[in-house]
């Protein structure tokens, strides 16, 4: 009976077990380490964004705003203009949208060496309904001048994220979840590169390009469409949403001839609105989709079920490449029948 | 200390000379804040002629103190400022908010000399004020950061965020001034949105408080010298001031937070402010 009642009592601070973000909060307190310039920023949730452990070894460095979003991005600007690196993390819907005005005209305006941790991306916080959903915060961000904005696929992935975006003298946003995401890598990416998509699975038919967490259900649906269907999917981790990888975008078009993104985000200015603009502005055909939340507002419930509902996950994947596959260009010139 | 007898003159002849400026930028430029910039001439004049560890000539210096202008509408008196202690050639002043230029209205950290924070949007500069205290107290550093914040601008939420904040991280190396000049676009503060009792708020925030005629260049000396010595926690000196300071036909005129002056006008401002 000891055992069940320890796995049903519990506090909010044991809700954030292993995951990207206690990732995150162990590779920052080794930076910590390292770097005497980098300080540590959070609104009341040290420990729900993992910073905490930074706060733990370098109090001194290590600053709690309490729920207060828009002075905590204001200070951030300011310690950055003495020369720290203030490393600011609080969850997306607040980074994003509480703090907006303050993370485009404090920081990024003045293109400072702010690094934004948003945690609770997506849908990842499920149960905590609509306010805690994270749906539009790429599509904000990315609108802003000077910042770079990196999606991360797992933990491993922000690890590396977050080492290489000290290599970066200028704002950067990194999205990273809750931290119950499966990983994708089984060990950190030693060859990550800001700006460089990865190609997680080779392939021929169709590319599907993800981040985030619909990395992992990108490469099982691959799998799954291979097996079954026998069709070749290219994979790609568009883990860096700006500056875009123009180059492995255009040629997943060049090879493959038809192109999926999925995301956890709204398809209004997400990820797949921004690949949507490159092979727009090339010229070049193809047949395009974009999965993510159908510009609705998503219910409270488990992330892995929101997923589904929305077809953002290995099923809904799969589904949408067989649909995409029946399609063809037209090769007619005639506008009269695509209206 | 007290002001010398020499100061009190200077500084009198400068507050004069810079309103006169003012006056000149809002004609060459075809509008500007004019009513907000009057205002808060004494405290600039005391900062950066008195009590800033500034120089001008090294304006990236390390251990300088700084200032942020909270209430970035006020770009035109603060260029005037800067102009004249010497950050860049005063005539720079001519072209202000023209296209091209290194100046206008909300002035642009990255292209104003002197400039630290680019403000304008109201309710900022206090947290980054904040922000660079708290950087000097990780750098183990001793300069000051000096913030003037608006009266219509204290509406801002973010104002009383920074107010929580500076207070419970005991911050003693900020000095926040309040331009008290009681005037918004609307109207006057208190039927747009009041404030009072202003200062029992920011009493009640855990600041030390000190309020003074903020025309008055020995009471607003003292006070500042006041705040700078208190090292117990943030302080701040509300200003009383008079908006449109100076110049007899925008004293207190809410429609002068904004406006253009033809020549006609300029030399009636001038001829107000005297001292020439």
């Amino acid at each position: 009976m000891a055992g069940v009642e320890s796995t049903l009592t519990w506090t909010c601070y044991d809700a954030t077990k292993l995951s990207a973000r206690e990732i995150y909060g162990i590779v920052l307190s080794d930076l910590g380490g390292v770097r005497q310039d980098i300080v540590g920023l959070t609104a009341d949730l040290a420990k729900s964004t993992q910073i905490g452990a930074f706060g733990d070894k370098f109090p001194d460095r290590f600053f709690n705003f309490g729920i207060a979003e828009q002075n905590m991005f204001g200070v951030a600007a300011g310690m950055a203009k003495v020369g720290l690196v203030p490393f600011v993390s609080t969850f997306s819907v607040f980074a994003s949208m509480r703090a907006c005005e303050f993370l485009r005209t404090d920081v990024c305006y003045q293109n400072l060496n702010v690094k934004v941790i948003a945690t609770h991306g997506g849908t990842s916080f499920g149960s905590a309904g609509t306010t805690h959903h994270a749906l539009e915060d790429i599509s904000i961000v990315r609108a802003f001048a000077n910042l770079t904005v990196i999606v991360p696929a797992d933990g491993y992935e922000t690890a590396a994220a977050v080492k290489k975006c000290l290599d970066i003298d200028g704002p950067v946003y990194i999205r990273i979840g809750r931290g119950f995401e499966p990983p994708v890598y089984k060990a950190e990416p030693e060859d990550f590169t800001i700006g460089k998509a990865v190609e997680m699975r080779p392939g021929t038919d169709i590319t599907v390009i993800a981040c985030g967490p619909t990395v992992y259900h990108a490469v099982e649906a691959a799998e799954i469409l291979e097996r079954d269907d026998h069709l070749s999917v290219r994979v790609l981790n568009l883990h860096t949403i700006k500056p875009i990888d123009e180059e492995a975008i255009l040629k997943a078009v060049m090879d493959t001839r038809r192109i999926l993104t999925v995301e956890d985000h709204n398809i209004v200015g997400g990820m797949g609105s921004a690949v949507a603009d490159v092979i727009a502005a090339s010229g070049k055909g193809c047949v395009f989709e974009k999965l993510g939340i159908p510009d609705v507002f998503t219910p409270h419930g488990y992330p892995e079920d929101l997923q589904h509902m929305f077809g953002i996950d290995a099923d809904g994947i799969v589904d949408k490449v067989r649909a995409m596959m029946g399609r063809e260009f037209e090769a007619d010139e005639s506008w009269e029948d695509e209206i | 200390m007290a002001l010398t007898t020499e100061e009190r003159e200077r500084f009198r002849k400068l507050c004069a000379s810079l309103r006169r400026d003012m006056v000149d930028v809002t004609g060459w430029s075809g509008g500007a804040h004019i009513g907000g910039s009057l205002s808060m001439v004494e405290m600039l004049v005391l900062l950066y002629w008195k009590y800033m560890k500034i120089d001008p000539a090294n304006p990236k210096w390390e251990d300088r103190d700084r200032f942020v202008l909270s209430k970035g509408h006020g770009g035109l008196g603060h260029a005037v400022v800067l102009g004249r202690r010497g950050f860049f050639p005063f005539d720079e002043l001519k072209a202000f908010n023209k296209t091209g230029s290194n100046l206008g209205m909300h002035l642009d950290s990255k292209k104003a000399v002197g400039c630290e924070v680019s403000t304008g949007s109201m309710g900022h500069g206090l947290s980054e004020a904040l922000g660079m205290a708290l950087g000097a107290r990780v750098l183990k550093k001793s300069f000051r950061v000096f913030c003037v914040i608006g009266d219509g601008e204290s509406n801002e939420g973010s104002i009383w965020e920074a107010a929580m904040a500076a207070a419970h991280h005991k911050v003693s190396n900020l000095v926040a001034l309040l331009d008290r000049n009681h005037f918004m676009i609307d109207g006057n503060t208190e039927d747009v949105m009041s404030l009072d009792p202003v200062a029992d708020k920011w009493r009640a925030f855990n600041w030390q408080v000190w309020e003074v005629d903020g025309h008055d260049l020995d009471a607003l000396s003292d006070a500042i010298e006041a705040a700078i010595a208190w090292d117990k926690g943030p302080a701040i000196v509300i200003c009383n001031t008079v908006k449109g300071k100076g110049v007899d036909f925008m004293e207190n005129k809410a429609a002068w937070h904004y406006g253009g002056l033809s020549a006609d006008l300029v030399a009636k401002a001038k001829a107000s402010i005297g001292e020439e």
